[in-house]
């Protein structure tokens, strides 16, 4: 083996690398794991951000950006972060930040409305946020069209949430004193509450949304009747005085009532949304008939001084309908002054039956034979006072067999229905009669006749006067006829009180009549 | 400069930081224990600058949640109501109150940041084995270091009241994620400025001198 050194002289030596200390110190996994925390929180964050959403308000009034809270049902879902102006100054745009998994509450038909305190007849609400300022309430709603920006209601909708129930509408051309909030009443049981009411487009009615709260709103029929239970409901009508209330706090603050008539078909719930006419009070409400009322036309000649529009239509005491209008008319001939009285009558809704009818035939064919019939026998309309207090008049169909006949003509609209004067009027009448007869009495004559008859009469009374002075001297105490016959009253004594004698005497001694008085003889 | 300074470890000593001895350490060993009082030896403290980097940027990381999450959740009847540091400055700054509300902002924003800030810094010139401003830096170091002990209030007294305002259902207050991360800033800082070794700061003019001279 030769010497490497002696071979390759020239060849260095290798530089000795130092061992180089790369040791990373355990203190790194500190920064690692703070890191790896801050990404941790900042996804966690980013991924429970719910989404965000624009509300439009009228007024901001009681809100407040990063404190005013967005609530369903008393959770809060949200926050309102921002808060400004629109462009045009008119609105208020807030963006609110939502809570994670709200995604599915922004559909179209979501509502946002401030939640302040309010006192509003019935209700007092959002008590709490006295103390905690006012909060942004919201309901779900029901769509499907998913939407981010909002348009917030100025009032709160009184009916929130899934309470089930049904929504009723009712026509009135009076608000009265409901309001949103106001109740609904079921036997004086408040069942609902008025939701909302605008007006028609016309301006002429309003329409009143109420919520009728399950399991009440099965009472609701295509049948049923609302009206007006604000207050003291005080009428005077034919029927005397009326008065009319639900319960105290309807007097104060106002209600609505419902109920069906007793008498009607029984019909299945009324549909949601079904449209109802709003009375004015009860009786109204079960006078009236809302589906198709006949109209006839009757025609007095007398005053209808006391009828006025909503007086009864009785037929014999029952109600079949009502006067609707009241006009007058004169004849251009005969310069005749009438008073053509518009009713409506239904004897039907007022459960008066109809007996005979066959199964299957016409309605309007039925009535109109009846009706032929009915006037055929005699019946005809009439004008009666209702009440002697109020002087209000009813009109009273009624049989009158003596009554001039008369027939109905069917072509004309409304038909006119045959009357007779009334009570008071065939009384005028006959008095009338009597007027004229005794104006064909000859009074001048008979007062002639009379007069002489008079001085006849005198001279009888002088002569019978003469008469009894006569007889006055016949009969006094001195006179020869008085004495003559006290003498012979004496007498007539006497033999009366023989006669008894005797007659004692028989009754002892019958056998007296035969033998004679024998006593004495002893 | 006739004579460069000679520190321990230009002559191969260490100095024993609890009883002053100094000592030779074995060859070819950078760590033993003083023969008098059994403290730890070593020419300057190991991994000095790594960990405090270490340190700092895991303060630097968490500083960030700490002042975006809310330290602090008070729900009282009016609801719930999370409040971040900075929240709370602006919730305390009053006309009366602007006094504390300056307390919080030196105390629970400033001061972390000035800590991490001015640790970055040391960290930079000891790397970069800059000589200026030694006097300065060991000031700035030693100002750090006394100040950390009272970063702490800010977690004490969101503790305190934690702890002592839990009038329920009036009201109660319960610390937020926030406060755990501000802690966890504050604790991260003082790890920091305790692992940096100051000597380093003059270690880079020792060197100078040497070269100098």
């Amino acid at each position: 083996m030769p010497d490497n050194d002696t071979l390759l002289p020239h060849v260095p030596e290798s530089r000795a690398v130092p061992k180089k200390r790369t040791r990373l110190s355990l203190v790194w996994f500190i920064p690692i794991v703070a890191a790896l925390l801050g990404v941790w929180v900042a996804v966690t964050r980013i991924l429970a951000e719910g989404p965000k959403i624009t509300i439009v308000f009228r007024s901001a009034e009681g809100l407040e950006a990063g404190k005013t809270k967005i609530n369903y049902n008393g959770v809060e879902v949200g926050l309102i972060t921002t808060i400004r102006l629109s462009d045009d100054h008119q609105r208020v745009i807030t963006t609110a930040q939502m809570e994670p998994k709200t995604e599915g509450f922004f559909v179209e038909d979501t509502k946002f409305w401030v939640v302040r305190p309010r006192i509003s007849g019935a209700t007092v609400s959002g008590l709490g946020t006295l103390i905690s300022g006012a909060y942004v309430a919201m309901e779900i709603g029901r769509a499907r069209e998913h939407r981010r920006d909002f348009v917030a209601l100025d009032t709160p909708p009184v009916i929130t949430g899934d309470i089930p129930g049904r929504f009723f509408m009712l026509k009135t051309p009076d608000l009265g004193s409901l309001d949103t909030g106001t109740p609904v009443f079921f036997r004086r049981l408040q069942v609902g509450q008025v939701a909302s009411y605008e007006f028609e487009k016309d301006g002429q009615l309003l329409n009143v949304k109420v919520f009728v709260r399950a399991p009440y709103d099965q009472y609701v029929t295509p049948n049923t009747r609302f009206w007006h239970a604000s207050g003291i409901d005080v009428s005077l009508s034919a029927n005397g005085l009326n008065v009319q209330t639900q319960s105290v706090l309807s007097v104060l603050v106002g209600g609505i009532a419902f109920e069906t008539p007793a008498t009607g078909p029984a019909l299945p719930p009324a549909e949601a949304d079904t449209v109802f006419t709003l009375f004015n009070n009860r009786t109204d409400a079960f006078r009236l008939s809302a589906r198709a009322p006949q109209t006839f036309v009757l025609v007095f000649k007398q005053s209808v001084r006391g009828l006025t529009p909503g007086a009864p239509v009785e037929l014999r005491g029952i109600p079949v309908g009502e006067v609707l209008d009241i006009s007058a008319q004169i004849d251009a001939k005969t310069f005749e002054f009438s008073a053509p009285v518009t009713i409506s009558l239904d004897a039907q809704r007022f459960g008066v039956k109809i007996v005979d009818m066959q199964p299957g035939a016409d309605f309007a064919t039925v009535r109109r034979q009846m009706f032929d019939s009915l006037i055929a026998h005699g019946v005809r309309a009439q004008l009666r006072s209702g009440s002697l207090l109020t002087g209000a008049m009813l009109v009273a169909i009624d049989f009158f067999p003596d009554a001039a006949p008369a027939t109905v003509d069917w072509s004309q609209t409304p038909v006119q229905l045959p009357t007779v004067p009334g009570a008071l009027e065939g009384i005028e009448a006959s008095v009338a009669n009597i007027v004229k007869k005794l104006d064909q009495v000859p009074f001048k004559e008979i007062g002639g006749d009379l007069h002489v008859a008079l001085a006849e009469l005198n001279q009888t009374l002088l002569s019978g006067h003469r008469t009894l002075d006569n007889a006055d001297k016949l009969i006094e105490p001195n006179s020869v006829l008085g004495t003559e016959l006290g003498n012979t009253l004496q007498e007539v004594s006497r033999a009366a009180r023989a006669l008894r004698v005797l007659a004692d005497y028989l009754e002892r001694h019958p056998e007296a009549l035969i033998r004679g008085k024998t006593g004495e003889a002893k | 400069m006739s004579t460069p300074a000679v520190t321990a470890m230009q002559r191969g000593l260490q100095t024993c930081e609890v009883c002053g001895l100094l000592s030779r350490p074995l060859p070819g060993e950078h760590a033993g224990r003083c023969p008098r009082c059994d403290g730890e030896l070593e020419f300057r403290k190991p991994d000095s600058v790594q960990r405090t980097w270490a340190y700092l940027i895991a303060a630097a990381i968490c500083y960030v949640p700490a002042n975006l999450l809310p330290v602090l959740t008070t729900t009282t009847a009016a609801g719930a109501e999370s409040d971040t540091i900075l929240q709370g400055v602006v919730l305390l700054w009053s006309p009366t109150g602007w006094p504390l509300s300056l307390i919080v902002l030196f105390a629970s924003i400033m001061i972390p940041s000035a800590k991490i800030v001015a640790m970055i810094y040391l960290l930079i010139t000891v790397q970069r084995g800059s000589i200026a401003n030694n006097a300065q830096r060991i000031r700035l170091y030693r100002m750090v270091e006394f100040i950390g002990r009272w970063s702490m209030v800010d977690v004490f007294v969101d503790a305190f009241t934690a702890a002592l305002v839990q009038l329920q259902p009036l009201m109660s207050v319960a610390p937020g994620p926030g406060l755990f991360f501000f802690a966890a800033v504050v604790v991260l800082t003082m790890l920091a400025v305790e692992s940096f070794d100051p000597r380093l700061i003059w270690d880079a003019v020792s060197v100078k001198e040497v070269r100098d001279a």
